[in-house]
């Protein structure tokens, strides 16, 4: 239960973030992706099951306000989530080169994604000129973001598990492993 | 206890990739109702909306937060200053002044919005604040702290700075989502007001990332007369947007290869980078 609040705040910290203070320091009309910072890092931190769920809950609260109809953001980043838990298994906390990567390919993805969905459908053709132009700044200002962002999230879930693993003891229970 | 916990897990555990099919399926089930009923969300959006829209009001209104308190400020200190009758004067005037200073910004804008008022006026309106832009960077739409409870309805238009803004898309209790006209995603009919010659007006993101403009195409300019600064308005066989509200002016001017129609782009009048109130016009355009 203290994981999924805390887990809810850090979603709604992020969200409100993202669609607020991050657009007012826009560079070159283009923000950050926090959300996808948060959904890649605890899926490679927690796994498939914790990723799938944030990231679902995350594009739910993107598709609440803004997007065309309920439910592709969802999928969007609840895909991240989950197919950045699979590396949950190569993830070592001192390493700073496999989350940077998976942060970044994870962003790659979603606009890809979005890309394909809402701009080549509609003969959007021009992919070299999107890539250059949306693609590449954002991944730029979210790789910058994310190394911040990565540690507090780092710590957060450190000590999360430390709580847990002592609630654990303290009741006798099996520390789920997922 | 150990054990009855093990047996329980193995009761109810459900692979991951279950979940994940599950999910998927709700997320299109989602998409295909919100697509056919033009739902979206229903209560859970007025949850959603209940939390987020005070907290997004909240980071947005912290500028007017600080002036608000000095303002309490100033009151007590007034109190306060007729006891010293000597500073009494000093002190007004620079009250008078920083207040001057700070709500300086603000007027520009109101002033601005009036302007506008003043020329469209025989539309009812109410003027709103923006809260909150696209979480992407792909799309152009954004969030206004007016919603159901102040009269604002799907398909109203938007206006601020001198012109067309956009539309609203969705309504909630306190809020509306604005797409504006600059979105990929959006098409107006318009007008030019020189040869009163119909257009289309598309928003596209590569003209919008390159020029600062946006498209219009099949306009049939037979007598030629239409030309780079012409003013283009939205026009009256639009269904949604109400009839001469100014878009802009053209900026560039090609023929098609078909030899009867033109295209080229089209520079908004309104700054989208910068817009921070808008006033959305509470009539819809009726269609018999």
């Amino acid at each position: 239960m203290r994981r999924k609040i805390v887990m809810f705040l850090l979603i709604s910290i992020c969200y409100l973030l993202q669609i607020t203070v991050f657009k007012s320091l826009a560079f070159v009309s283009v923000s950050p992706n926090l959300l996808i910072i948060l959904v890649s890092s605890i899926g490679f931190m927690r796994g498939r099951k914790e990723g799938l769920l944030v990231g679902f809950v995350s594009g739910f609260m993107v598709d609440m306000f803004f997007g065309g109809f309920i439910g592709l953001n969802a999928l969007f980043y609840m895909t991240i989530g989950y197919l950045n838990g699979f590396f949950q298994k190569q993830f070592f906390k001192d390493d700073i080169k496999l989350p940077m990567a998976l942060i970044l390919g994870s962003d790659f993805l979603f606009n890809i994604l979005i890309y394909v969905t809402y701009f080549l459908l509609r003969g959007r053709f021009q992919f070299g000129f999107y890539l250059v132009n949306i693609i590449i700044p954002e991944l730029i200002y979210t790789l910058a973001i994310s190394i911040l962002l990565y540690y507090i999230i780092l710590k957060i879930n450190r000590k999360l598990e430390a709580v847990e693993k002592k609630g654990a003891v303290k009741f006798g229970k099996i520390k789920e492993d997922l | 206890m150990k054990y009855r916990n093990r047996r329980r897990k193995t009761k109810f555990f459900i692979p991951v990739r279950y979940i994940f099919i599950v999910l998927a399926v709700v997320c299109f089930a989602g998409a295909f109702l919100s697509l056919t009923f033009n739902l979206k969300g229903g209560p859970i959006n007025t949850i959603a909306e209940g939390i987020f829209v005070p907290m997004q009001k909240g980071i947005n209104g912290i500028g007017t937060y600080i002036n608000n308190k000095s303002d309490h400020f100033q009151t007590l200190s007034q109190v306060q200053e007729e006891n010293k009758k000597q500073q009494d004067k000093i002190n007004a005037l620079m009250t008078e002044n920083s207040t001057l200073k700070l709500e300086q910004y603000e007027l520009d804008n109101l002033r601005k919005l009036y302007e506008l008022d003043q020329k469209y006026p025989s539309y009812k309106k109410v003027g709103a604040r923006v809260i909150a832009k696209d979480a992407g960077n792909w799309f152009s739409t954004f969030v206004i702290d007016k919603g159901k409870n102040d009269g604002i309805k799907v398909d109203m238009n938007v206006i601020a700075g001198g012109g067309l803004v956009g539309i609203v898309t969705h309504v909630g209790k306190s809020s509306a989502t604005v797409r504006a006209i600059i979105d990929d995603k959006n098409n107006v009919s318009a007008m030019l007001l020189s040869t009163s010659d119909n257009c289309m007006i598309e928003g596209n993101l590569k003209t919008l990332t390159e020029k600062q403009a946006i498209e219009f195409s099949i306009l049939k300019d037979e007598k030629n007369m239409a030309a780079v600064g012409d003013q283009v308005v939205t026009s009256q066989i639009s269904d949604k947007y109400l009839q001469g509200i100014l878009i802009g002016y053209i900026s560039s001017i090609t023929k098609d290869t078909n030899n009867l129609t033109k295209r080229g782009t089209i520079t908004p009048v309104v700054d989208f980078e910068h817009l921070e109130e808008v006033l959305v016009i509470l009539q819809k355009k009726e269609i018999e």
